[in-house]
């Protein structure tokens, strides 16, 4: 917030206007909280669209998506995204960045008001954070969502008695069809105008005020209730310093306060409460005891032999969705990049086009090509998750997964790991045990990742025929599935390693509630296709780009007069062995990128990585897929068009046109297995070692991954090209 | 209203071996909780809507007998938990 300070909360707050507003007023600002599965993803889509940022790992542990909400008018708000909880006692890391926003109503981050996200369906636990959200004091609108599933189940509610027991406006909706969505446009810029507190549901016991008055006291704070969460909860809010935790420690125990116990007690009351409360607002009609469709569904997805079958059908199409579908617009992508270079190159010549196409548009190429499959990969995982079939997969593969150390929570992580395992790890915090967490945070980069996708592509097809196996799968197919699986493999068997040496801190919960299954909401699908392709255009897309610039420089350039010297030692061969000048001009590129920057670096390496049939050129691209896998493909395609006919558009004929010492191909279906081993296994990902530091705040972590998985990936290479290439 | 009293039904001692868990239960079988016998475990419970006196009834069980799909209330809404949550919730006779 720009100039000056703010009030903690001003009696009225301005409201933001569209255009020209100045950069010191603040919207206002209202945070989203409901029960996971309660429609608050699509309710925050319907508000704000395409007016989405997700915040880029903020303060410590928090992601906040935000957006813009336009109320109507000239009226706008920002909308906070808060992760789905059943209460406001933080049982995961994800949930304790409620309590961080909540609890301190200092921070220029407090909400004006909340929105809470209500199931119709299952109105008395939805309340339960309701009641607590009330009893804090904060301003409140409810949400009433899935008024059609309550109505498909003889569920009616009165809201007229709803709303005067609440003391706040309710506003019925389908978040998903948008039903009720203006409606409550309307309701909150009116609230954004007057904003009384919701009704109280109770106070704490008699007992407990001498200990809340002195926390009050202390902290300055507007109501018991509030306090009796510092009470709760004090070892994990990030704004108190040490010496006020210090402090309530001291003070919760001169009072011989029992967290467990009170928190119990106070779960069952408000119940109590509840129940009575919904007496007057619910009833319930039911016309036929018929088992809902989703337990039926159940009885399928969930059967022994059908349920992983199905499980395994999903995911043969996923692969092939990423490696067949995908590739028609790939190929158009690629073919258009040669066509333009080309274009550009038959018109004008000189170093700074040579920058641009061999050096910019190649790397831009590089990026572009990923948007295909990056985007259908989200969008299966967006549509698994929205139709609830996710939770289904983790119930299934619970027990499977407990002997590695991992729970069926763990799945979904791995899962993700398969598109990029930098949201895959922050996905990793919905799980509560500690124990679990690490080991699945550790093992998710073994998972490949799409960044290996553009590897894998290029080197199948370099030595993989395109041919079918039984008339239906694909060759290239099956090898890429294969590479899956060995991912897979050493991701369980590493967690199964890890998981003897890593002591427990903590239990581990399971438990979680399975949504009914639902159609996809395709508006939510495709905002999650946006922003994932975005993310990786601006944040991996830069890298890429930048990287293959300097490697252009880097293979153009060399130190000295050593290029100069190689030049014309060839052109004085030539001369003497009466060469023809394209054989002359091959000779001469090819010399100065072995005496370039890159050759040089290339030449300094190699005697490390030629036992595992790798030279130079590769030594080049595993040095600079080290910033980001995907680069490699970029690498070979600058470095080997240095050298080479421009007509020779795509990488892979380039590599494939390379040749060895004795005139033969180079890329070997041995060399080529070396190199995919290679990837699989080494950990080549700057974005994924930041983000391990972040979630695991220790550089034990990322440090014990970099070297593990690199060693295991000489290792496995080493073991491949000694074997089978002789 | 006081609201936060201890509650006699989440802390009062059970002899622990007699009584029947969710984890007995037949599938398709309906029973009331009774009690909650693990506290950390009983808060996460409680949040989720079993509390003591509501009716679960087992619907199912993961391909290899762990975890499994416990619907609660009337309000059919199932909740997915493995053997070693569900042995912590005790049922009345």
């Amino acid at each position: 917030m720009a100039g000056a300070i703010k009030e903690p909360r001003p009696a009225v707050p301005q409201l933001g206007t569209v255009g020209a507003a100045p950069a010191a007023e603040r919207l206002p600002r209202l945070a989203l909280i409901g029960n996971p599965n309660s429609g608050k993803t699509s309710l925050f889509n319907q508000l704000t669209g395409l007016n989405q940022k997700v915040g880029n790992f903020p303060g410590v542990t928090v992601d906040r998506k935000t957006g813009i909400a336009a109320l109507g008018g000239q009226r706008r708000a920002e909308v906070v995204d808060l992760p789905g909880t059943y209460s406001l006692y933080p049982k995961s890391l994800d949930e304790r960045v409620i309590a961080d926003l909540l609890y301190n109503p200092l921070s220029p981050d407090y909400p004006d008001f909340v929105v809470v996200t209500v199931d119709a369906s299952n109105l008395r636990r939805s309340l339960l954070l309701f009641s607590q959200l009330a009893d804090l004091g904060l301003p409140a609108i409810l949400a009433l969502n899935m008024t059609d599933v309550a109505a498909e189940r003889g569920i009616q509610t009165d809201l007229v008695a709803l709303e005067r027991e609440l003391g706040v406006p309710v506003v019925p909706m389908n978040a998903r069809k948008g039903v009720g969505l203006a409606a409550l446009r309307i309701v909150m810029a009116d609230r954004l105008a007057a904003r009384p507190p919701a009704g109280r549901f109770g106070e704490p016991a008699a007992e407990l005020r001498p200990l809340l008055a002195a926390i009050r006291e202390r902290f300055d704070l507007p109501n018991d209730y509030l306090a009796l969460h510092y009470a709760h909860q004090f070892g994990q809010l990030h704004f108190l310093s040490e010496a006020d935790r210090h402090y309530l420690a001291e003070l919760t125990q001169e009072y011989a306060f029992d967290s467990t116990a009170q928190q119990a007690a106070e779960t069952v009351a408000r119940y109590a409460h509840i129940n009575e409360l919904l007496l007057e607002v619910v009833t319930v009609t039911r016309t036929e005891r018929r088992e809902p469709a989703s337990n039926r569904i159940d009885k399928v997805l969930t059967h022994r032999v059908f349920g992983y079958l199905i499980f395994l059908a999903v995911l043969f199409l996923l692969f092939q969705a990423i490696f067949a579908w995908a590739q028609y617009p790939m190929d158009l992508i690629d073919q258009g990049i040669s066509m333009l270079s080309a274009a550009i190159q038959e018109r004008f010549s000189g170093p700074l086009v040579r920058l641009l196409t061999e050096g910019v548009i190649a790397g831009l190429g590089g990026v572009l090509i990923f948007i295909p499959q990056i985007a259908l990969l989200f969008a299966f995982l967006a549509v698994l998750e929205e139709t609830g079939y996710m939770a289904r997969v983790t119930f299934l593969m619970d027990k499977l997964m407990r002997p590695f150390g991992l729970s069926g929570k763990s799945v979904v992580p791995l899962i993700s790991g398969l598109a990029c395992a930098v949201p895959a790890i922050m996905g990793a915090r919905t799980i509560e045990s500690w124990k679990d967490r690490m080991l699945t945070i550790f093992v998710t980069p073994l998972m490949s990742c799409s960044a290996r996708i553009p590897v894998y592509t290029v080197l199948v097809a370099l030595v993989v025929p395109d041919e079918s196996w039984l008339g239906i799968f694909n060759m290239r197919g099956l090898v890429l599935m294969g590479l899956y699986l060995l991912g897979l493999g050493s991701a369980l068997l590493s967690a199964l390693l890890l998981k003897t040496v890593l002591k427990a801190r903590e239990r581990s919960y399971f438990i979680m509630e399975f949504p009914v299954y639902r159609w996809p909401r395709w508006k939510n699908v495709g905002l999650t296709i946006v922003e994932k392709v975005k993310a990786f255009i601006f944040q991996a897309g830069k890298v890429i780009v930048a990287i293959s610039v300097l490697l252009w420089v880097l293979a153009s350039y060399g130190p000295g007069q050593r290029q100069a010297q190689a030049e014309a030692q060839v052109q004085q061969a030539a001369q003497a062995q009466r060469w023809p000048a394209a054989e002359t001009e091959r000779r001469v590129a090819s010399a100065r990128l072995e005496t370039s920057y890159a050759g040089t670096f290339g030449h300094v390496i190699e005697p490390v990585i030629r036992p595992l049939g790798f030279d130079w050129k590769i030594g080049i691209a595993l040095l600079t897929s080290f910033a980001a896998r995907e680069v490699f493909v970029g690498t070979m395609s600058t470095i080997y068009s240095v050298g080479q006919d421009a007509d020779l558009g795509t990488v892979q004929q380039k590599l494939a046109n390379e040749k060895d010492a004795n005139g033969q191909p180079f890329f070997t279906p041995v060399r080529a297995l070396s190199l995919l081993v290679f990837y699989v296994f080494a950990m080549q990902c700057m974005s994924t070692l930041a983000v391990t530091y972040r979630e695991t705040k220790s550089w034990r972590w990322p440090l014990g991954q970099l070297v593990y998985m690199t060693g295991l990936a000489y290792a496995s290479s080493l073991f491949v090209w000694q074997l089978f290439s002789q | 209203m006081a609201l936060f009293r201890r509650s006699a039904a989440v802390a009062a001692p059970q002899p622990v071996s007699a009584r029947r868990t969710a984890n007995d239960l037949r599938p398709g079988e309906s029973a009331t909780v009774c009690c909650l016998k693990d506290p950390q475990m009983a808060l996460k419970l409680l949040e989720m809507g079993c509390i003591p006196g509501t009716q679960v009834r087992l619907t199912g069980r993961a391909p290899l007998g762990d975890p499994l799909m416990l619907v609660l209330g009337d309000e059919e809404y199932t909740l997915s938990l493995r053997v070693s949550e569900a042995v912590t919730i005790q049922l009345k006779d």
